[in-house]
């Protein structure tokens, strides 16, 4: 009754948000160039050390007093190519083990110290120092740090390992000096932020904001703004309100029912970008009996249905994922047929998303022995990803028609992902967002095997010998592109064997205040500084 | 008195003894937090370095007993997601939900109690039933609704008042406020009416029921044949009586205003506990979760104990901790 009656007075506002008038005055002059821009962030960052996490809610008000030695291209279309940050140039020896890096001269920290070879190894040691710091994935596999010179460095592996150019990318680095007389607690709340980036750290209010301020002496040219203001809003329908009221100068992820609204405001305007991230379905492939699966009396099924191949593809064939882009997502998706989306690399462009084919679906469920169907529970998150709980519901009505009654059991992200990982799900709802599709296949479907770090993810406990061989190959493979040949192979392997059932590639979406410009980013990443001013 | 206040405090550890294990147990139960906080590409070493790091990995008991033993030393714990006490954690945001809790309350009785005088002297003038309508509408109109409504309306139509977030604060006795200031004040009024609008409708009606009650009684009769103005009668002797039970509700209320803000510091962005609480469970940081249920029951104890001494002040027939 309660849920009614809230799902009531929710369609209400959704109506007179949709017919409210302009307001009368708005801020028109701000934001300009050199002055100040507020941004917003949905969660407060849990501390401002740049070296424990890599969550968005730490890296959007972090990456602004920062550099890293190389980072991803911004202009580039797939949003994942590699280039020089603090390092000038690199060169890969050694059959891939040995990286050296020549940094730029005269770079200078905020508290005015230079720029050497000695903070970057200072930095890159620092993640694996942090407690429960968790960057140690992108610096493990470094062995050996040599300072050649102050402006020259050699990273070295012990295996050759193609990703340390991505991983370099996620590693901030910091002032070994300054960072010497600075506690954690220092670098929790952002006193110790002092690294070469075009802003400097002003103020952090825990819960409400974090101010930054301009690095005059930036190495990269005068910074656009002269202050740059994070507000921590928790909830979509405030942070719509305050891009409305002019209070706000942008926000990101913005969801896919107010995009109309913001469309018909002549005020402001959206980017938009198809996101790195894939929305798939897990299913079981490694038990006799899986949990979840009867048929349609409820009865327990003799085998696993999900095993066959034939079930597997009859499922695929069965989503109309035209009309989930289209209808559910109001255009804000991209079906998918891949692990990763289209602009990334490894992507194998040969693979088509499956058509919709209803009528096949059934014969192959027939075919596979399952001419009534079978029923089985859907699991998905409800506040993860975008219309979550929704496109679970639509998967389900769309395999009713084919016979197979799912149950959708829809559940928050800190109460799915435990269960998912104890292996309580055999069809399940999940996203995903990688460099490369190499590095998505390792986490999703790669043979399980902690040593390697491959199949953290795969709950669907599939298990391919080739497809296992082929990524060993691309991770030990410097030439990029034999390692995407590689790569694109693994992928159309597994997708052939419905490994996964891929739904779509998320688009993300920013809106802003017309006065603005955003290049929108697959990563999905808003680096404030990063904005202009028109 | 001082034997109330001792056996109160006992009373108290027992209730905190309670929670704390329930809310172990609970949040045990929901699974293990490191699969939230750990970023998502990690392999299934790097969780097992993390978990091992945080404890998680020895029996709930075990975890249990660890935890009573630093609290026993005043040490409730850190933060899993934010790796600081949690205590201080808590307490760093405590002064803007009692801002926001203190104001609410101000609203709610120096509009109630007039408006239910009013509504309980002239029940049947227009005046009355419009003010009953509105605390009905106060009473059944969910908070996060009209949240919305008032920033809508304020906000983004009219553009008079901020969208969300804390003004400006300036220290009061070390303590941060954003009250003084003009602009403070500006992204204050929003939430603490909207937080104010249950208690309000609840002391109107409490206000005016009261008054009905006290005006046919025998010593207000007897006032009025002494021949004691109206604002005297109305102001010195109705009002202690109905006082009574509104100093109940309020302090009982004060109480479910500071713990139970969420709402309305979610809509609003206020940076308070509420928020803080939310987040925390999202993310399974049970530190922080449980010292904030401490802290909580620590303030009920506290409040409930300030309602008693103020029923002997404004009753005098009340007596505490004499059992005669």
């Amino acid at each position: 009754m309660r849920t009614r009656l809230a799902l009531l007075l929710q369609a209400l506002i959704i109506v007179l948000v949709l017919v409210a008038p302009a307001p009368p005055a708005l801020a028109q002059d701000k934001p300009r160039h050199g002055g100040e821009l507020v941004f917003v962030v949905p969660t407060e960052p849990p501390t401002l050390d740049g070296h424990r996490e890599g969550t968005f809610g730490l890296l959007h008000p972090g990456a602004p007093h920062y550099n890293t030695l190389l980072r991803m291209d911004p202009t580039d279309v797939s949003g994942t190519r590699v280039i020089g940050d603090l390092a000038e140039s690199w060169t890969i020896t050694d059959g891939g083990r040995t990286y050296t890096l020549k940094l730029r001269r005269g770079v200078r920290f905020h508290d005015g110290s230079e720029l050497t070879a000695e903070d970057v190894v200072f930095s890159i040691e620092r993640t694996l120092k942090v407690p429960n710091g968790q960057l140690g994935i992108f610096t493990r596999r470094i062995v050996a740090k040599e300072i050649v010179d102050p402006y020259t460095l050699r990273l070295k592996t012990a295996t050759p390992y193609a990703m340390v150019p991505y991983d370099l990318n996620s590693v901030f680095i910091v002032s070994r000096k300054a960072a010497a007389s600075s506690g954690p607690e220092d670098f929790d709340s952002g006193k110790a932020m002092i690294g070469t980036g075009p802003f400097r750290f002003a103020r952090f209010a825990r819960g409400d904001r974090v101010e930054l301020a301009r690095n005059d002496g930036y190495w990269g040219g005068k910074p656009a703004w002269e202050k740059v203001t994070f507000r921590i809003v928790p909830t979509d329908p405030a942070r719509l309100a305050g891009l409305l009221s002019g209070e706000l100068d942008a926000i990101e992820q913005v969801p896919t029912a107010d995009l109309a609204r913001i469309r018909r405001d002549a005020r402001l305007q959206t980017a938009q970008k198809v996101s790195w991230r894939t929305i798939f379905l897990y299913l079981d492939q490694y038990r006799d009996r899986a949990p979840g699966l009867t048929d349609q009396a409820g009865r327990p099924l003799a085998r696993n249905p999900l095993r066959d191949l034939r079930v597997r593809r009859a499922l695929s064939e069965a989503i109309n994922r035209q009309a989930i882009a289209e209808r559910l997502m109001d255009g804000a998706a991209l079906p998918a047929s891949n692990l990763v989306s289209p602009s990334v690399f490894g992507y194998a462009p040969d693979l088509k998303p499956e058509p919709y084919d209803p009528g096949h679906a059934k014969r192959l469920l027939a075919e596979a022995g399952y001419p009534d169907g079978f029923a089985v529970t859907l699991s998905a998150t409800n506040n993860r990803y975008v219309n979550d709980e929704q496109i679970a519901q639509a998967v389900a009505q769309m395999l009713a028609r084919v016979g197979v009654r799912a149950r959708v059991e829809a559940l928050p992200v800190n109460a799915y992902l435990p269960k998912g990982r104890k292996g309580e799900f055999a069809f399940a709802m999940f996203g995903w967002g990688s460099f490369s599709g190499d590095l998505a296949l390792r986490a999703l479907v790669a043979t399980a095997d902690p040593d390697k770090g491959f199949g953290a993810f795969n709950w669907s406990g599939y298990s391919n010998p080739r497809v296992d061989a082929l990524l060993e190959r691309a991770f030990a493979s410097t030439d990029e592109k034999q390692r995407e040949a590689l790569a694109r192979d693994a992928m159309r392997l597994a997708m052939r064997d419905y490994a996964v059932i891929p739904l779509h590639h998320q688009v993300a979406t920013w809106a802003m205040k017309k006065a603005l410009g955003y290049a929108p980013r697959t990563d999905e990443f808003t680096f404030a500084h990063h904005f202009r001013a028109q | 008195m001082l034997s109330h206040i001792v056996h109160r405090a006992l009373q108290s550890f027992g209730v905190l003894a309670v929670m704390s294990l329930l809310v172990f147990a609970g949040v045990y139960a929901v699974g293990n937090p490191m699969d939230i906080l750990v970023n998502p590409q990690s392999d299934q070493n790097e969780i097992a370095r993390a978990t091992a790091a945080l404890g998680l990995d020895r029996p709930l008991f075990e975890q249990y007993f660890i935890f009573i033993g630093h609290a026993a030393t005043g040490d409730l714990g850190k933060s899993f997601a934010f790796n600081v006490p949690a205590i201080g954690l808590i307490l760093e945001r405590m002064p803007a939900t009692l801002e926001l809790a203190t104001a609410a309350m101000l609203i709610a009785v120096l509009l109630g109690i007039p408006l239910g005088l009013w509504a309980g002297l002239k029940p049947r003038s227009a005046a009355g039933r419009t003010i009953m309508a509105g605390s009905v509408l106060g009473f059944s109109l969910p908070t996060f609704w009209v949240g919305l409504m008032l920033i809508l309306v304020f906000s983004v139509w009219l553009g008079w008042l901020p969208t969300s977030g804390r003004g400006p604060t300036v220290n009061l006795l070390g303590i941060p406020v954003s009250f003084l200031t003009a602009e403070g004040l500006r992204h204050l009024v929003l939430p603490a009416a909207n937080l104010a609008l249950f208690n309000l409708s609840l002391v109107i009606r409490l206000t005016r029921s009261g008054t009905r009650e006290a005006i046919g009684q025998d010593y207000v009769r007897f006032a009025r044949a002494k021949g004691l103005t109206e604002t005297r009668i109305v102001g010195v002797h109705v009002l202690r009586n109905v006082l009574v039970p509104v100093v109940t509700v309020v302090g009982v209320e004060f109480g479910s205003v500071i713990a139970f803000a969420v709402v309305t510091e979610s809509i609003f962005a206020w940076p308070g506990m509420g928020k803080l609480l939310i987040d925390s469970i999202n993310v399974l940081d049970r530190p922080v979760i449980v010292a904030y249920l401490c802290i909580v029951v620590a303030l009920f104890v506290a409040i409930n104990l300030l309602v008693d001494l103020a029923y002997s002040w404004l009753d005098p027939r009340v007596r505490l901790g004499e059992t005669r």
